[in-house]
């Protein structure tokens, strides 16, 4: 039976701004849909807040919304393009949970829009958690004995049931968000009241511990006549009580045997059913017992989620799409494998590698967060990596992480036996340093038995870890590395680098070993992803490395060109540099080859369908340097593209060049003007730019010197860094020294020579007052085109990947955009760029500062591309093989004669607003880690608001961001520092027109009295260090004091929203507790002036309730109107 | 293409070596047993369940690749071997597991495959023999490790030549008939189990033994039946003493058409009326009974991830196969069966594999009839066919009610 014939329209909700939990990999499952569904003809509705996606790009769908998914903004769209179906199923559960609202709400029902995919009656049953063990009863399965509770005292009566550990989950969360595992009453109270307020129906399931049980998942699929396939098992190798995403898996299972897996396998099918999830996939959690099997049932979605897109990835069954094609009612024998061609889809893959997961981790930029690994999901993003066993594979994906301290390592001495007990001691709670622990246990000489005592990991991994150290071992100690070692160690993961280190040759011994390696004709095979073992012949060029015999690569005829991507998401380094690869091979793949290098299975840019070629390989030197020269052999390659994947493949272009491997467009000499200090400051001088003061500096003495030159407040932070990596304001000497101590601490000790650092720090002048600008061009050698001049709504210091900013820029003069137009030039010139650069500017006192410029993609292009309808990278991509931008002009891909650089009256604004984790990290006595914003980025992702005038799209970036969005009327709490205060009267006066009820600080409320404006005050926060919680509070009423001090009303629910600027950070710790409960009722809170301006702009936007809805696809054709006129 | 496609034709004495009929050469570790062995090699693609592939007497004389990478991991159990000792004549494997991990391991892989004798390669490209496997087709091959590489006179390194001429040696699969070197000696018995156990039998079955997996009889007792497990020698006289509601025939080795004894046995079952199932080779039987022929595959089926379409319901199971030979019948009508013209009425294809539309089940519409050749009892595999015991079991059940089928 084919396709259904009643459903010409589908509206398709996206997922929303990239969080931890929810992340691109909805990107990839999104475009996936909205391809296929254009594919049978149907017209799609999209809606997406983020615009750092492929599938909100204007050739996705027919119609695309990047607003707040958030109910009454869905009606309008609704009502406006009344569709026949929505399929709620791809966008993860911000998706699913919206489709419950628009539900809920009658939305559907009037507009007469049916559900497809799943039933909101299956929603339910899967994630209602005591619908769903009924279900799971009925397939015969277990759960693990729980409850139900909607207050503490019920959490209290069920765990004297069940006794200790308990595990608590609240409902309808994704990424596990506010669940742990509780060993005691106080983190039992802990766990419970955050996860009973995150929770939309305020309900937990407080469960029996299985801590230390093997983990496993199911991806299955289901169509309209009932056939189920499990798409691929996944098994964790950390045992259940970390979550599943900051957990190592691996694919398919391999401590099974077939009975249990068949078992497992039953239960899911059952469990599919019971809960009637009809047309699509879903993933169901199983803890196993590892003393007697007993199987126990954790969850399941009824959705595509994170781990579908794994399985996709290692498998190459496309889940998102066939979960489309199946919505739309066609059943699997009905849809062909891709990857085959001649065999259908109704059959389970079967896999002949291995394939690793593992995740990447940003403890770093959030300091005093707790990094014990729990079921909340605290990983920022994974690699994935496909090898020829388990060992290889792993190696493979440690490296992928491109985090340098994560590989294994045996540098130095062998851990001593009182080492070995604490690191035994330390990897008994797992944090993301637990492997490496393990590996340095093994190595002093822990038995594996102690390691699964300590861990819980499966012997059979254990052993495998402790076959790398011996193979290690064998590599360090051979009097001579001969071919059958070497091959040995490339089988056991080892990298290059890795037997460098191992043969003490140092980091420059990486080219001895290749060289070596080379001469013993020792190089990697490709072999390919292809569903099938084998079976059958594979048509779908997704490859592979690893050492054997034979390769798989065919030759091609065309001229190919590398695209080298981003990696694992991470803070500073997400989804947006995806995006930018994508176009790059959309757009070269009408003339070229294109070949796409990346490891993040969570993309678009590794769906074997986008690509000529697709190598799911680390981003090495190593890796890329054998692609390079494997298709060298398979037909003639222009070059290599390192400007669009972010930091990760621009940091190799030089060493790729010295190998003689064509970087195309900005070369790597001019990547190094711009981010050298040094030179860059050449650039400057040469152009008559200024640029902030600035030192350099390798110890305390030279900082502190450094500094007083400059004047405090100066901006440290290390060279060559990414997203701000380790960059702090700093006010005074005190600090100073605390900054470049740590720094020493940091560096590895055996860089660190009579208290000097390897590289050097760097120290800016710190802008205070200013106006921040980011710039995104093109430059082709001659013209310059602007894609995009962005103003921040935050004034200068806070990191510009964090800041809310707006395009067109809603203060800039036209001189000033002037000036900022011919520095870019000016700079563009200088350091000789042929693509894109990203330049960033402040505006002190009308001086115009360049900050910093990076010759590549930014993270800002996305957002230009779709706030100017034009597509950036794309032309990028053109100008990097040698076309000029007077050429995309004509080609249209570029306005015909003006550029992104210009206000166009009657322009609709885009505002971008970043989200942030905070949530996520706590530190160990459960406290929110602090949320100032600064010059270290944090946030994970972005949304953009987009209307008529930058308050309506500034309210609309605000609902996108935070549910619910601003509040219109209730109360609002004031806390400014003596700085901000002259600002304050005018915008409370505002305030309280609007409606709202002011609360403020004993200072505060001083300030506006004299203005004549009446407050409420409240106590002070004693000061209290956050690692002691349970220290009380000494209680000083200030006079005229309702009693309480802010964070009671916090908690208490008083309080609706909050102005707290921030004195320097050496005095914050009162601002810590605020913004910390804040952050914990999720209250929106601000924490600069200029910032808060536009608050009451958006806030009287939000009153009219007149928000304008428009498709940037209109929105394109009216620019492009414009244009013409 | 290949760039690394150095033909290994160099090894040590402490290799072992893999010499396929074509001249194609692996050289990897021994594993298992040293010394050397001679059959056809044929790929699996399971990912678990190896020691089910390794005990299925189907396999007997056949050298197995798997093309899972990892073997070994959880060892071997008292409970899940199909059969009472291992039937692979070889064994072909990416990396043996060093250790053993599952509660319910009882040794390793690795002491079973040593003590039983059976002689095996490991790391070795897998991928690339399956590969070519895959497009040359089966064919036979030897794996020699130990002493067996070197010439018995001189003690010197024997020739790839040498070896590859011991291969050729080696007996063609197609021709072969195995079913008697597989088939129990004995009768033996299984009653009711599960829910029915120590319960009074529902019914009879009378399953005659050509290489039967011990799921099977299991799977009916746990629907109450009593199985009279018989051997392949068994005559029509002895089978209707047993006085059988149903009789089963089994899977197995060997070449279809040279079991001439055999389908003449199911003749007499069939024209006595009794309710028949047939399960692989069993299939392969009633296709030949039923007068159609038999041919061999290029690559065969085996592994546990094929989509079988059950032509009766328009549903798709995920199948467990293991079968190298195929029933020729067509596809999409029913025929009067050629036999004796068409003596045993009408026949249709019940099932059929949707990778390649090879037929995977037989169905009567005039006698109680049916056959499939894929493995409704699984192990290893998945559980999706289990329903077509519960078809044998209604068959039985309607036939002891004296109901007419599909009148």
């Amino acid at each position: 039976m084919p396709k259904r014939t009643d459903i010409s329209s589908v509206m398709v909700i996206g997922s929303g701004p990239i969080v931890i939990g929810q992340a691109a990999e909805f990107d990839y499952s999104g475009t996936q849909a909205c391809r296929v569904l254009r594919e049978e003809g149907i017209r799609v509705i999209l809606v997406n807040s983020n615009p750092a996606t492929i599938m909100t790009d204007p050739e996705m769908a027919d119609a695309t919304y990047i607003e707040p998914i958030a109910t009454p903004i869905l009606e309008r769209i609704i009502a406006k393009e009344r569709p026949d179906a929505l399929l709620p199923t791809l966008g993860g559960q911000t998706a699913l949970n919206a489709a419950i609202a628009l539900g809920e709400a009658g939305v559907l029902k009037k507009y007469n829009v049916e559900l497809i995919g799943a039933s909101l009656e299956a929603i339910n049953r899967g994630e209602d958690r005591e619908q769903f063990k009924k279900v799971v009863d009925k397939a015969g399965g277990e759960s693990a004995r729980s409850d139900v509770a909607h207050t503490l005292e019920e959490v209290d009566r069920i765990v004297d049931e069940l006794g200790y550990p308990v595990v608590v989950r609240p409902s309808f969360t994704m990424g596990g968000l506010g669940s742990g595992i509780a060993h005691n009453i106080e983190e039992l109270h802990r766990i419970a009241g955050a996860g009973i307020h995150y929770s939309p129906t305020n309900e937990v399931l407080v469960e029996e511990g299985i801590e230390g049980w093997k983990e496993y998942e199911l991806e299955l699929m289901r169509d309209k006549n009932d056939n189920v396939v499990v798409v691929c098992p996944i098994e964790n190798v950390d045992p259940v009580g970390v979550h599943t995403g900051d957990s190592i898996t691996v694919a398919p299972v391999f401590t099974l045997t077939d009975r249990e897996y068949q078992r497992m396998r039953d239960i899911g099918i059952a469990i599919i059913r019971g809960v009637g999830v009809e047309t699509g996939g879903c993933n169901i959690q199983f803890a196993v017992n590892p003393e007697n099997g007993r199987i126990i049932v954790i969850e399941m979605n009824p959705r595509v989620s994170r781990s579908s897109a794994l399985a996709s990835k290692a498998t190459g069954f496309p889940i998102a799409k066939i979960a489309a094609k199946l919505a739309l009612g066609y059943t699997l024998d009905e849809i062909r494998n891709d990857i085959t061609q001649s065999t259908p889809a109704s059959f389970e893959p079967t896999i002949d590698y291995v394939v690793t997961k593992v995740p990447r981790f940003a403890f770093e930029k959030f300091p005093g967060a707790d990094p014990l690994l729990t079921t909340s999901m605290k990983s920022v993003g994974e690699a994935m990596a496909l090898g020829g066993n388990f060992q290889e594979s792993l190696g493979k994906a440690l490296r992928s992480i491109d985090k340098r301290h994560l590989g294994f390592s045996w540098d130095g001495e062998r851990p001593s036996a009182e080492e070995v007990a604490d690191l035994l001691e330390q990897m008994s709670t797992p944090t993301e340093n637990r492997y490496l622990q393990v590996q340095r246990a093994l190595w002093g000489g822990a038995s594996e038995q102690q390691i699964f005592d300590a861990t819980k990991i499966d012997p059979w991994f254990v052993k495998q870890l402790a076959l790398i150290k011996q193979t290690a071992m064998q590599v360090r100690e051979a009097e001579t590395l001969d071919a059958r070692l070497l091959k040995k160690a490339k089988l056991a993961g080892l990298s290059d680098l890795q037997i460098a280190h191992l043969r003490n040759l140092g980091d420059e011994g990486e080219n001895t070993i290749r060289e070596l390696r080379w001469n013993y004709g020792l190089r990697p095979v490709y072999k390919t992803v292809d569903t099938c073992a084998a079976e059958f012949d594979a048509l779908t060029p997704y490859y592979y490395s690893c050492y054997a015999d034979e390769s798989e690569l065919r030759e091609r005829k065309r001229e190919a060109v590398i695209i080298l991507g981003s990696g694992p998401n991470r803070i500073g380094q997400g989804i947006e540099f995806d995006y930018t690869c994508v176009h790059a091979v959309q757009e070269l793949g009408k003339n070229y080859d294109t070949i796409m290098v990346n490891c993040n299975p969570e993309t678009v840019s590794t769906d074997y369908d986008m690509s000529d070629r697709l190598y799911f390989e680390p981003l090495t030197f190593e890796d890329v340097m054998e692609i390079y020269a494997a298709e060298k052999k398979m037909g003639p390659v222009k070059g290599v593209i390192v400007q669009l994947g972010g930091q990760t493949p621009l940091s190799l272009a030089a060493r790729l060049k010295a190998a003689d491997v064509p970087i195309l467009g900005t070369s790597p000499e001019s990547i190094d003007l711009a981010e050298n200090r040094e030179l860059f400051g050449e650039v400057l001088r040469r152009e008559h730019l200024n640029a902030p003061r600035y030192g350099t500096a390798l110890s305390v003495d030279e900082a502190r010197d450094a500094a007083h030159e400059i004047g405090y407040p100066v901006l440290v932070r290390p060279s060559y860094v990414l997203g701000g990596r380790g960059m702090e304001i700093v006010y005074d000497d005190t600090q100073l020294e605390k900054y470049v101590n740590r720094a020493l601490d940091e560096a590895r000790a055996d860089t660190v020579v009579s208290g000097r650092l390897p590289s050097p720090l760097l120290i800016d002048k710190f802008l205070q007052d200013a106006i921040e600008i980011d710039v995104d061009a093109l430059f082709d050698g001659d013209e310059l085109y602007i894609g995009g001049i962005m103003e921040h709504v935050e004034e200068a210091g806070v990191h510009s990947g964090d800041a809310a900013c707006t395009l067109p820029p809603s203060t800039l003069s036209d001189d000033q955009m002037r000036r900022l137009r011919e520095a870019t030039l000016s700079i563009a010139q200088g350091c000789g760029v042929r693509g894109l650069i990203n330049v960033q500017y402040a505006f002190m006192a009308n001086t115009l500062y360049v900050i910093e410029a990076n010759p590549r993609a930014s993270r800002t292009v996305p957002f230009a591309s779709k706030a100017t309808g034009v597509a950036l990278a794309k032309a990028a991509a053109r100008i990097v093989v040698g076309e000029s931008i007077a050429q995309q002009r004509a080609n249209g891909l570029l306005l015909p004669k003006d550029d992104g650089g210009i206000i166009r009256p009657g322009q609709q604004v885009a505002v971008k607003e970043s989200v942030l984790p905070f949530k996520r990290f706590r530190t160990p006595v459960g406290k929110t880690v602090d949320v100032l914003l600064g010059p270290e980025m944090r946030s994970t992702g972005e949304v953009m608001g987009f209307d008529r005038d930058f308050p309506h799209a500034f309210a609309k970036s605000q609902l996108a961001a935070y549910a619910g969005g601003l509040p219109t009327s209730g109360n609002v709490f004031l806390s400014v520092n003596d700085t901000d205060k002259r600002q304050l009267p005018l915008m409370a006066v505002r305030l309280i027109e609007f409606g709202f009820t002011i609360w403020a600080t004993e200072g505060t409320a001083s300030v506006l009295r004299r203005y004549g404006i009446e407050s409420k005050i409240v106590d002070k926060i004693s000061t209290r260090v956050d690692t002691a919680a349970d220290a009380p509070a000494p209680i000083e009423h200030a006079e005229g004091s309702v009693g309480k001090n802010v964070v009671d009303l916090i908690e208490d629910g008083t309080i609706d929203m909050i102005l707290n600027t921030p004195n320097s950070r050496g005095s914050r710790s009162d601002g810590y507790s605020i913004r910390a409960a804040a952050i914990a009722a999720d209250l929106p809170q601000f924490t600069t002036m200029t910032e808060f301006s536009a608050v009451l702009m958006a806030i009287e936007a939000v009153k009219k309730d007149d928000y304008q809805i428009m498709s940037i696809q209109e929105h394109a054709r009216q620019l492009f109107a414009m244009e013409r006129q | 293409m290949n760039q690394n496609d150095s033909v290994a034709s160099s090894f040590t004495p402490s290799d072992a070596v893999l010499v396929l009929e074509d001249g194609q050469v692996y050289v990897g570790d021994p594993y298992g047993a040293v010394g050397s062995t001679c059959a056809e090699i044929v790929f699996s693609t399971s990912m678990t369940g190896y020691q089910e592939t390794l005990t299925d007497p189907s396999y007997d004389r056949q050298i197995v690749v798997q093309t899972f990478p990892h073997i070994g991991d959880t060892g071997v159990n008292n409970e899940d071997p199909e059969s009472s000792r291992i039937w692979v004549a070889g064994y072909v494997v990416r990396e043996p597991s060093p250790n053993v991990s599952n509660w319910r391991a009882s040794s390793s892989l690795d002491d079973d495959l040593a003590a039983q004798g059976i002689v095996g390669i490991c790391r070795i490209d897998t991928r690339k023999l399956v590969r070519h496997l895959r497009s040359a087709g089966v064919m036979r091959a030897g794996i020699f490790s130990g002493d067996t590489l070197k010439d018995p006179a001189t003690g010197a390194l024997r020739s790839i030549d040498s070896l590859l001429a011991q291969v050729r040696q080696a007996p063609r699969m197609k021709g072969l008939s195995l079913y008697d070197e597989v088939s129990t000696e004995e009768r033996y018995t299984i009653e009711p189990a599960g829910e029915f156990e120590g319960k009074e039998p529902l019914f009879t079955v009378a399953a005659v033994d050509l290489g039967i997996k011990g799921m099977t009889p299991h799977r009916l007792a746990e629907r109450g039946c009593r199985v009279q497990v018989v051997p392949s020698t068994v005559t029509f006289e002895q089978i209707e003493a047993l006085h059988p509601d149903g009789v089963f025939f089994s899977n197995g080795p060997g070449d279809p058409e040279q079991s001439d004894p055999v389908v003449e046995l199911l003749r007499k079952v069939l024209k006595a009326g009794y309710p028949f199932f047939g399960i692989c080779f069993g299939n392969q039987l009633f296709g030949r009974a039923l007068g159609f022929g038999t041919y061999k595959l290029k690559f065969g089926h085996r592994g546990s991830n094929r989509p079988v379409k059950d032509m009766t319901t328009g549903k798709v199971e995920i199948t467990t196969q293991n079968h190298g030979f195929a029933v020729d019948a067509p596809i999409g009508e029913t025929v009067p069966s050629p036999y004796g013209n068409g003596e045993f009425g009408r026949v249709f294809v019940s099932h059929i594999d949707l990778n390649d539309d090879v037929v995977e089940g037989l169905q009567c519409l005039d006698i109680p009839a049916f056959s499939v050749q894929y493995h409704p009892e699984a192990a290893a595999g998945p559980h999706d066919a289990a329903y077509l015991f519960d078809r044998f079991v209604d068959l039985m059940a309607s036939a002891k009610k004296g109901e007419l089928l599909n009148a």
